[in-house]
This record gives C-alpha cells, structure tokens and sequence, in this order.
C-alpha cells in the first residue's frame, strides 16, 4: 500500500498457536487514524471492556501509526492498548526506540495478541512470517540480558520483553523495548505474562514506508524539521538536559511534590536535576528512531552504562522519597528497566510506603532489614529490587501499587493516585490545569494525556497563569485531542512544543492521502478521547472515579512558593464536562452522534 | 510571599540560575536591590540577553521583564527547556 499503512494486522492466538493476517479496514483506520485511536476502537469493537484483565480473555494490542517508520520526525512510536490490571479501564502505554519502525518495516500494522499460552513463549516476527516460540529457558530473565540472548538467536532483530516483574505479574508490570525503552504505565507488563508471553522479536528487511505523496511529506517534514530545530526546546533544551532539567522549573514554581505529596518543595532537587546529571553521570544522550530531538539520557553506575533516569523517576525516587543521591537513583532506575516496572508508580508506591511506615502503620519488622525512611538511598534500591523479584511479603503487596497498599492498610488517601495510577510530578495544587488532566485521564493519573504543563510553566505556545482556573477546561480538552493525534499517528508527544495541529495534519495528509483540515484532526482527537471514556463506561468506571486525592482539595501546600495553594477541581471539572459536552463524566448522546459514535 | 510582596528586611536579590546560564556565572548570585527597579535590570547585570530567557520566576511566580524588583526577592531565571 502507498498510503502509510501496511494493510495488515497480524491476529495471534497463544492458546491455539494459530496465527492469522487480517485485511486493515482503512475506513476505519481514517477515523481513527492508527496507533492508539485504532488501537482502542478494535479493542473496544471485540467486547475487551468486561473481560478481567489478567484472564485469556483480554487482548494485547501492539499497534504503530500510519506516521511510524516514515520520514516524519519522530516517527518511532508504538503504541500497547489493552485492558489495564491496574486500573481496571482502557490501557495505551506508549514507547519509541526502534522496535515500532521495525515492526512497521516488516510489514505489519498491528499485532493483535490473543488467548495464553500453555508454556513460557516468545512471538519471532521476520517481515511475513510470525512464529510462536518457546521462552521456558528465558524463565526469570531480567530485560537487558534477554535482549543480548535474543539477538544471538535472531541477529540484527528488535527486541520487545517483559522482565520478572511482568512474569510474576507485577500491577506496575512495563513492557520494554531496545532495552531501555518503555511502554511503561498501567501495568501492561503483566497482561503480557499473563498470556505467558516473554518477548516480542522483530527482524525486518525493509527500511521504507510509502507514502501516498511523497513530495508533499517530503515538504511536510522538512518543515517540521525545521520547526523543531529552531525551537528553543527540542533544537536545544531536550538534547541537552533532557527531561531532568524540569526539576529545577518544577520545585522554583513550589510545585514539586515531595515526601508523597506531603510538601510541595525540595531543598535538595538542584542535587538531582538534569544540570547536576550533566556534570556527573551523564555519558551522551540518545535518540530514539528518526527523532531529531534526542532527549534520552546515557549514564554511568560504576562500570556499567545504562539508560539514564527521565523527569519522572528523578522527582518520584528524589524528592518525592526525600532521596537527593543521584547516583542511587540511576540505580534504581535501573532496576526498573532490568526488572520491567513502571519508573513513575514504582517510586510513588515506595514512597506512599514512606509515608505508612512514618505513620506507623508499616512496623519495621515487615520491612525485613531495610526501613522505609524518608532519603534512605539504600531503601529506593533495594525495595525497587525486592518489587521486581516480588521478593517477600510487602514488597509483593507494594509491586501492586500504592492504591492496593494503602488500602490493606486502612489509608487509602495516602495513595496519590487517581483511578488506582500514580499521578506524576507536577503538583496539582500549585498548577491548576495539570488538575484536570489528572482527573479526566482515560488512563488514570497521567501527564501526558493532555500535557498543561507546557503552557502553564514553560509558556508554550503561550503563558498561562498557572494559578487560574477560568480557560482551563477548554486548554486540557483541546491538548487531549491534539494528544489523542499524535498517540494515533506514531509521532512523539514532544514534537509539539514545536509543532501545531496544522502540521500534523500536513503530515497525515501527505503520508496517507487523507484531506483533513487542522479543525478536523482535532476532532477526530476528540473521537479517540470520547471511545475511550466509552470503554471506561462498559469496564464499570463511575463518576466519581473522575477524583483527586483528597491531599489535594482538602490539604493546602505547606511550603515553598506555592504555599497555602489547594487544587480547584471543584470548579474546573464541571467546566470540563462542559466543554465535552459531557454529563456525569460521561457523552451525551448528542456528543456521540456529533462524533460518529453512536451505534449503527 | 507571592501577590503582596512588600519591601522586604534584606537588602539582596538572590538570583537562581538553571541549565545554560550557570555557564560562567555559577547556580546563584546576590545582587544589592538597591541598585535594581525591573527584572530586566538584573540581566543586564548578569550580562544575559533578554530574547534568550524563557521563563523568568520572581518568588515563583511567572513574571515579565517590567516587573518590580524588591528586597528580599528570589529570581529563577531558564533559558527555552522542557520535558515531560
């Protein structure tokens, strides 16, 4: 095909062993574009919302866009939609590296996973052919080593796994990619063991995608090429800080969640950001495949060079557990990659585990020689590895979140999370949007579902104040939509501090012939966001699943520049419904008929 | 400490300094605010172009180049970054 698709998706069943090519549906793929509107709209279609999440009767979607392995910039994404263990609603965990491209190069859409395995298995992919191999002898393996062993089985191939976390089916369970890349929320990993599905290998020999003008996306891309190199941001910030350097934005607005939300200040982040990663650990950056950006991170650990810590797992191992030793929490990261654990709940749930033992509630006898105190470096590491072997009984009971924890412990409210995820770094008191998208996340608590972090601390497109509420419903609608493009198109999120609706949708239309206007591409965003929310209804979601932790309505900040600040949800949400024309959290009719979701 | 900020008991600026703009300069300095009015008075002392400042914080809040300048005062100032 000459459009950006492949045309074909691969359906595996694990409990048959039957492997089955179906025909894309292109009318389809158009109003739902790829990746994780398609994803979602197949998964919903096939009746996934009631199945229980960890039975064979879920499915696994490894989805890319029409955009991935193209010549767009970016255009490395993949996406893994399936029915969250965590969350118990819609999953779509993003990841680049190389491993999306490849999949693309070897001919396939999408791979639909089905079923489960009688035995530990792997899915070989080499362009046409897909084989359902045994893993039995990878039982265990952490993922970078499972990566190497792979490549000597398959040479020159991509490789996708779960690690131990995932095997023992972790609710924080990633699924990794080239090693240290993610699909790292919502516990996707231990929906991939519980199909007893280690890895997924894929050789490819081809290198293009076709597009259906190739001159206009050869046009399209310089332009965002050049857009993106000139911006401040992703030409410069990115390559050379990479995400890290927000901790020092971050905790200078009083916004900086520490010692599990309890402040909103840490004296010691400058200890952990990315200009003090810079000048110490950092080896080069990396980049994943076609992105110009290039904001990954190379550390050192002693000998060992291993993929670097993002924003995320510096705040939630720094100062949201107290912890100002950078080196420790490279460490830590790390074993998030070897094990496969999400780098942002995993540190949240060992800090909501902080905060129970400093209230007593966790005794020390159960922490087994290694207490749960606030900037213990020694704590991070070894509970992070404890939680990736599933190593004793807490450390079992933390690797299923901070929700589940909290709760066995009679305090629930200490968990800072919504919809049973972890929310991220950005403290929602002290930046009012970053609330809403908290809230209505189809995912539960996410950032990059609608990222208002960018207008509201870094001042794109434009600077918002981040202590309004008035405006803030409708910035959060109109970043989900653009965020449910890019997700769908298999683009990375980040080429939107540079980028605008208008240029995806030069870069859709060019690449798969479609005619969408700028307006248009963001309804069809609004389209996925809506499905979603529909899943969400039919997997049981309620209203009030549409909540923030109680710290953050109830318990002002208690110190730093945002002192005496709570969140206003209480006024945004109702405004929010509003502009989706949404009621109770959920569609009107008129809004589904609007978008062509109606039942035909 | 945010709104109403008043004259304050010290007699020094501190100014935060982030990615690019230690190069040089170190993370922090302390101006005399006796000699300062606006935020941009303080780039001009520390010799940093205005265009090449993105995000500019007096007390942690957003501020712009006209902004008073006060004793007491903590600036942060970040050339273009991001992440997420």
């Amino acid at each position: 095909m000459e459009n950006g698709y492949n045309g074909r998706i691969a359906r595996i069943n694990l409990t048959t062993g039957e492997v089955r090519s179906e025909e894309l549906d292109l009318e389809l793929a158009k109003k739902f574009i790829g990746g994780r509107g398609l994803g979602t709209k197949i998964l919903y279609d096939e009746g996934v919302a009631t199945a229980e999440p960890l039975s064979p009767e879920n499915k696994l979607i490894y989805i890319t866009g029409p955009m991935t392995g193209t010549k767009s910039p970016t255009a490395g994404r993949y996406m893994v939609v399936t029915k969250s263990p965590l969350t118990g609603m819609i999953a779509s965990s993003n990841s680049g590296g190389k491993w999306g491209g490849k999949l693309k190069y070897a001919g396939w859409d999408a791979l639909i996973v089905e079923g489960r395995a009688e035995k530990l298995s792997y899915i070989h992919v080499e362009d046409e052919k897909i084989e359902i191999l045994d893993a039995q002898e990878y039982a265990g393996m952490r993922s970078e080593q499972l990566d190497e062993e792979l490549k000597k089985v398959h040479p020159e191939c991509s490789v996708l796994n779960i690690g131990p976390a995932g095997e023992h089916q972790s609710l924080l369970a990633a699924i990794m990619n080239d090693k240290d890349r993610a699909a790292g929320r919502s516990g996707v990993g231990a929906v991939m063991g519980s199909k007893n599905l280690k890895a997924i290998t894929v050789s490819a020999r081809r290198t293009v995608i076709p597009a259906a003008d190739e001159e206009a996306l050869q046009e399209a891309s310089r332009e965002c090429l050049r857009l993106i190199k000139e911006n401040g941001v992703t030409g410069g910030g990115l390559r050379t800080y990479g995400t890290a350097v927000l901790v020092n934005i971050i905790n200078n607005t009083g916004s900086f969640p520490t010692r599990n939300w309890q402040e909103s200040y840490y004296e010691q982040a400058d200890d952990t950001s990315g200009e003090t990663l810079r000048e110490t650990y950092l080896v080069k950056n990396a980049a994943c495949h076609r992105c110009p950006i290039g904001c990954g991170r190379v550390v050192k650990i002693g000998d060992k060079v291993v993929g670097g810590p993002e924003y995320e797992p510096l705040w939630a191992y720094g100062g949201n557990c107290g912890v100002n030793d950078l080196n420790a929490i490279d460490e830590a990261n790390m074993w998030c990659n070897e094990y496969g654990l999400d780098a942002i709940s995993t540190p949240c749930t060992i800090a909501a585990a902080m905060e129970l033992y400093e209230k007593g509630c966790i005794s020390e006898e159960e922490c087994e020689g290694m207490p749960l105190e606030w900037g213990s470096a020694e704590a991070i590491v070894e509970w992070t590895k404890r939680m990736g072997e599933g190593r004793g009984e807490l450390a079992k009971r933390m690797a299923d979140g901070s929700y589940r924890l909290c709760e066995y412990y009679g305090h629930p409210e200490i968990s800072m999370s919504v919809k049973k995820q972890e929310m991220p770094a950005y403290d929602a008191r002290g930046i009012q949007g970053i609330g809403i998208t908290y809230a209505t996340s189809n995912r539960g608590g996410c950032h990059v579902r609608g990222y208002l972090i960018s207008p509201e601390v870094l001042g794109l497109p434009e600077q918002l104040d981040r202590t309004a509420v008035e405006g803030k419903a409708q910035w959060c609608k109109i970043f989900q939509d653009l965020t449910a493009v890019i997700d769908s198109m298999g683009l990375c999120l980040f080429s939107s501090f540079a980028l605008g609706a208008p240029n995806y949708a030069a870069l859709l239309n060019a690449g798969t012939g479609t005619d969408y206007t700028a307006e248009e591409l963001l309804t069809v965003g609004e389209r996925i966001y809506n499905l979603e929310r529909l899943f969400n209804k039919a997997a049981g979601m309620k209203p009030e699943d549409d909540r923030l932790p109680k710290r953050l309505t109830e318990e002002p900040i208690k110190n730093g520049p945002s002192e005496g600040m709570r969140s206003r949800i209480d006024v945004t949400l109702p405004q929010y419904y509003e502009v989706r024309g949404w009621e109770n959290a959920f569609p009107t009719e008129e809004t589904l008929r609007r978008l062509g979701l109606t039942e035909s | 400490m945010n709104g109403n900020r008043e004259k304050g008991m010290g007699d020094m600026v501190e100014v935060r300094l982030f990615a690019t703009f230690r190069e040089g300069r170190g993370k922090v300095c302390y101006l005399d605010a006796a000699k300062l009015v606006k935020a941009s008075d303080v780039l001009e002392v520390l010799r940093i172009p205005q265009e090449e400042v993105a995000i500019y914080l007096i007390n942690g809040r957003h501020s712009s180049m006209e902004d008073r300048v006060l004793d007491g005062d903590v600036l942060a100032v970040f050339p273009p970054v991001g992440g997420g």
